[in-house]
């Protein structure tokens, strides 16, 4: 499968992005420059995480006007599945292709951390791989993680099953507890509502080989390349 | 503006001597302008001319088969790695700022460091640092302040390094009275580079055009080196405009248009703009290059207008760059730079005559030999006092305490509690290289660009350094060392940071003389050449001198990726193997500091032969599959490191250990802090074969207990000490949360 892999000024996950497909799923992923207007011919858009535009004004609030997001909309609407981490989720959120907001995080340091998650909703394009109540272990690295959204949008996200990923504990026990930054009803990934956007604050990238802590983040990529992988085997 | 007139009150205000004056008449053949001085002030300050320091440091050993890059010769020493790659690595201060403004302090540390790793053309993949406070808890004089000044720098520090993508993967923080008012911020920075990548800051190529690239100058940090090079008063609020104001995301296109720069060839020298900014980087190309350079200040990128010379010249803004581009490649500038939306702009030319000529308004506003600025500042040879050698601790005056008590104690000292609370606010993971992050005896850490396994460890001892600089320099060399074999690694090399009071003062100068001595001595025992480092002396506050910090960053190799090893134990009925010998007394301990409040003793010297023989023996028995953890016992000794294996891992695990009596006190036994040991778990099937490994090779060890069960058992003297895990971990993995963190979590249940 072919990948784009977004490069913003101050995107700093788009080399770790490029290397983990290429390097752990031996798949072709390109960067494509922020103020390219077309993004065409990929399978896959991942939207890494970083500090676009040095997070200024508000985290994702610039980097929604760049060119290469205008071509992002187009592709997300055709169906083309749209993948953003960490910031990228950020900057879907603030590009208006993911409801809702991420705000500072409820204890206001910056964390870094191993934190589970509990698979929601295996029928994304995302998640197929998985099935649901599985908890994996996944790093977040994030000022600004909490996800915030009015009553009537978390309604609708709860009613049609856009939640992916929550917030857990080891035993998939989901509590204030195990909520690393605050997020309303522990919500760490959502999708919109066809299904082929996905917006995760933890960094499925960074959980791809044992020897970083944790392999669970593959099965991210595993349910995107579903046919694709089991073809190159 | 007019600038003022020169009188022997503005000559002393920029902290040049009427000695150093006449120097400066008699390079010039005439009286320095205003713009002169201020040329000659910063690069003549400590910060800048090393002017104190520089007969010491010319102790320590630099060449080794492995250098590239020798210590002095560039912004950082370059080490080879093998296969072609090398790397360039160097620790720096920034704790005069930080003493002032602690967030933007430490933020433009990180930048400091980071720039001069790439101005070397290599990718930096990873940071480390060293700090030191003044005492945090609740009830400690100037805690509120001392908090304040942690939680500002390590806030900053996660700004920069966060922002930029670069992971954080390990250091050390102590806390100590001493360090009230005069916190240490050391930072240290590894990159990674091809052999014939590694680029140059000479200005070569007569006639090739200067660029400036990067962010626009403004008044912020004005004058930083000589600020640097002064003690702290009461007053040095007022040096606010002293400290700069850091931008990472600039950094961070700035590295990146730099890298793709150097990567497009038309690059002849590159320099950062770092301490006195353009002057220094002016005059130390042109040193370099043993050429001149003639530069136009009116071309400057400015940030606000009516800049005097002066201003322009000794202006700190961070995030700039100085670039010597092969004439008629000007265009690949241009590309680059507005690719990446930064400014820049042509500002001069190398020329053949040696001098530093700098033009304004039309006019020459200064005009000095460039060689003179960086290699004829004066050189001072300072008077050492006289050493005394401390009084060995007589036990019998230390009286004996609930040892019960006393290791959870310990581990909730902030000293020795788990650094989670500052780790976790930094981005340790990005770059996915981080296979040992924080929190471990060394970090490990692949660089995704060669492959190459690398380790690294920074280590210093304040309290050892006051009592025995000798000691303390050899320390600190000793146990990164063994920090990296006990990840399995191979020492490379390594950076020091010599942080001190004022030269000046003879009792000062001894202890930065013998710490030096002690740390070329170790590294030459131990076969790792010094690439570079910083210094920073005048750390002094109102109340006196800084403890003595010598700090060192070691750079390790590890050959297989079997071989890395980790702190903790590793599950159920494994052996624990003391290695290293048993010795007596508190001296120096960080029991008898934080239990009795003292300072005291002679603290056990490190016997640099026999560490070798340990060093090598472990890692051997590494490579041969024997060890399936280890653990230097260090601060805290033999008890807390033993918890700290127990408690370190993703789960806890329990040991059961049994120390012979060998008419030994029990808080001695526990807490003694000999160097040269460490703490091994091993399968029981390598029973037999680890005790002939060690005995064979002349090492001391002795199998003490087994892991498993939920507590930490010490039977001594027939007497029987258990600490439930719980208890240790809750002591030890909160207590820095607890004191720093106001907030209230966690938030009703929705």
């Amino acid at each position: 499968m072919r990948f784009a892999v977004l490069r913003f000024p101050g995107s700093n996950c788009d080399q770790d992005c490029l290397r983990t497909l290429q390097d752990n799923f031996g798949q072709t992923a390109e960067p494509v420059w922020h103020k390219q207007s077309a993004v065409s011919g990929f399978d896959v858009i991942i939207v890494p995480g970083g500090f676009s535009y040095g997070d200024y004004l508000r985290c994702g609030a610039i980097a929604r006007y760049s060119p290469v997001m205008r071509a992002v909309a187009v592709e997300a609407k055709r169906g083309t599945p749209v993948l953003g981490i960490c910031n990228g989720f950020q900057i879907l959120c603030e590009a208006g292709l993911l409801p809702g907001a991420l705000v500072r995080n409820r204890g206001l340091h910056f964390i870094c951390r191993q934190v589970h998650l509990r698979l929601e909703n295996n029928s994304s394009p995302f998640t197929c791989a998985g099935r649901v109540g599985q908890v994996l272990r996944v790093p977040v690295a994030h000022g600004e993680g909490c996800y915030y959204a009015d009553e009537e949008t978390l309604h609708r996200l709860e009613d049609a099953n856009r939640i992916a990923f929550r917030y857990c504990d080891a035993d998939g026990d989901i509590s204030p507890q195990s909520n690393p930054n605050g997020s309303l009803h522990n919500i760490a990934g959502i999708l919109n509502e066809k299904g082929n956007v996905l917006g995760m604050m933890p960094h499925p990238e960074r959980a791809c080989e044992e020897r970083l802590g944790s392999s669970d983040g593959r099965l991210v990529f595993e349910s995107l390349l579903g046919p694709a992988l089991a073809a190159t085997r | 503006m007019k600038d003022p007139a020169i009188t022997p009150e503005v000559i002393a205000k920029h902290g040049i001597t009427p000695e150093e004056y006449e120097r400066i008449r008699g390079i010039l053949g005439r009286d320095p302008n205003f713009t002169e001085l201020g040329i000659f002030s910063v690069m003549w300050s400590e910060h800048c001319s090393y002017k104190n320091s520089k007969p010491e440091l010319k102790k320590f050993p630099v060449a080794g088969e492995r250098i590239l890059v020798k210590a002095g010769e560039e912004n950082a020493g370059v080490l080879d790695v093998g296969d072609g790659w090398a790397v360039a690595f160097k620790i720096e201060s920034h704790n005069h700022p930080s003493a002032v403004e602690p967030f933007q302090g430490a933020a433009t540390g990180v930048g400091g460091i980071i720039r001069d790793i790439f101005t070397m053309g290599a990718r930096p993949v990873f940071l480390l640092d060293s700090l030191r406070f003044g005492p945090i808890e609740k009830d400690a004089p100037g805690s509120a302040t001392n908090r304040h000044l942690l939680s500002g720098v390590v806030s900053g520090i996660a700004h920069y390094g966060n922002c930029i993508g670069l992971p954080t993967v390990g250091g050390e923080t102590w806390f100590d009275e001493t360090y009230a008012g005069n916190p240490l911020v050391n930072v240290f920075c590894l990159g990674v580079l091809r052999h014939e990548e590694i680029a140059r800051g000479a200005a070569k190529g007569i006639g090739n055009p200067v660029f400036y690239v990067g962010a626009e100058t403004g008044r912020d940090g004005l004058a930083g080196a000589a600020f640097a090079s002064r003690e702290l008063t009461e007053e040095s609020k007022e040096d606010r405009p002293a400290v700069q104001v850091g931008d990472p995301f600039r950094e961070k296109l700035l590295l990146e248009a730099c890298l793709e720069l150097l990567a497009s060839g038309c690059v002849a020298g590159i320099q950062d703009m770092g301490a006195a900014g353009l002057t220094c980087s002016t005059c130390e190309t042109a040193s370099r290059g043993s050429s001149g350079i003639d530069v136009d200040l009116d071309l400057v990128p400015k940030r606000e207008d009516g800049m005097t010379p002066y201003e322009i010249l000794l202006s700190e803004s961070q995030e700039r760059m100085l670039v010597i581009v092969n004439k008629g490649q000007e265009d690949s500038v241009r590309q680059i730079f507005e690719k990446w939306d930064l400014p820049y702009a042509q500002i001069g030319k190398v020329t053949d005559d040696g001098i530093m000529r700098i033009r304004a308004g039309g006019e020459v506003v200064a005009e000095i030999p460039a060689s003179s600025l960086t290699d004829q500042a004066p050189i001072y040879h300072r008077e050492a006092a006289e050493w005394t050698p401390p009084a060995p601790l007589d036990i019998a005056s230390v009286p004996e305490t609930d040892l019960q008590a006393a290791l959870p104690r310990l581990l909730a000292h902030p000293t020795l509690a788990r650094k989670r609370w500052i780790w976790e606010q930094y981005d340790h993971m990005v770059r996915n290289g981080s296979v040992v992050g924080p929190g471990s005896d060394a970090a490990v850490f692949i660089a995704r660009e060669c492959g190459k396994l690398l380790a690294a460890s920074v280590d210093g001892n304040g309290l050892i350094t006051r009592l025995d600089p000798r000691e303390g320099g050899r320390r600190c060399v000793a146990e990164a060392a063994r920090n990296l074999a006990c990840s399995g690694a191979v020492p490379l090399g390594a950076t020091d940071n010599l942080n001190f009071g004022n030269p000046q003062k003879p009792e000062i100068f001894r202890q930065l003389r013998d710490a030096v001595e002690g740390m070329a001595e170790a590294c030459r025992a131990i076969g790792t050449p010094v690439t570079g480092g910083n210094v920073s002396l005048y750390n002094e506050n109102p109340s006196g001198p800084i403890d003595p910090t010598p700090v060192v960053a070691m750079v390790g190799l590890i050959e297989d990726e079997s071989h890395i090893t980790g702190q903790s134990f590793r599950g159920a009925g494994d052996d624990i193997w003391l290695l290293g010998e048993r010795e007596a007394g508190l001296d120096g301990s960080q029991f008898l500091l934080i239990v009795h409040g003292r300072k005291e003793g002679r603290p056990p010297q490190t016997d640099l032969a026999g560490e070798i023989v340990l060093q090598d023996a472990l890692r051997q028995a590494i490579r041969d599959g024997l060890i399936r953890s280890a653990h230097d016992c260090a601060e805290g000794g033999l008890a807390v490191a033993l918890a700290e294996s127990c408690l370190s891992g993703d789960t806890l695990v329990g040991a059961e250990v049994e120390l012979p009596a060998d008419g030994l006190r029990a808080d001695e036994t526990f807490f003694h802090e000999a160097p040269g040991r460490i703490i091994v778990s091993s399968d029981p099937k390598n029973r037999d074969a680890l005790a002939k490994y060690f005995s064979g090779r002349g090492v001391a060890a002795r199998r003490i207990g087994t892991t498993g069960g939920d507590a930490l058992s010490l039977k001594l003297h027939g007497a029987d000490i258990s600490w439930p895990l719980t208890t240790l971990h809750a002591a030890w993995d909160r207590s820095l949360g607890d004191l720093m963190d106001t907030v209230a979590e966690p938030l009703a249940a929705h």
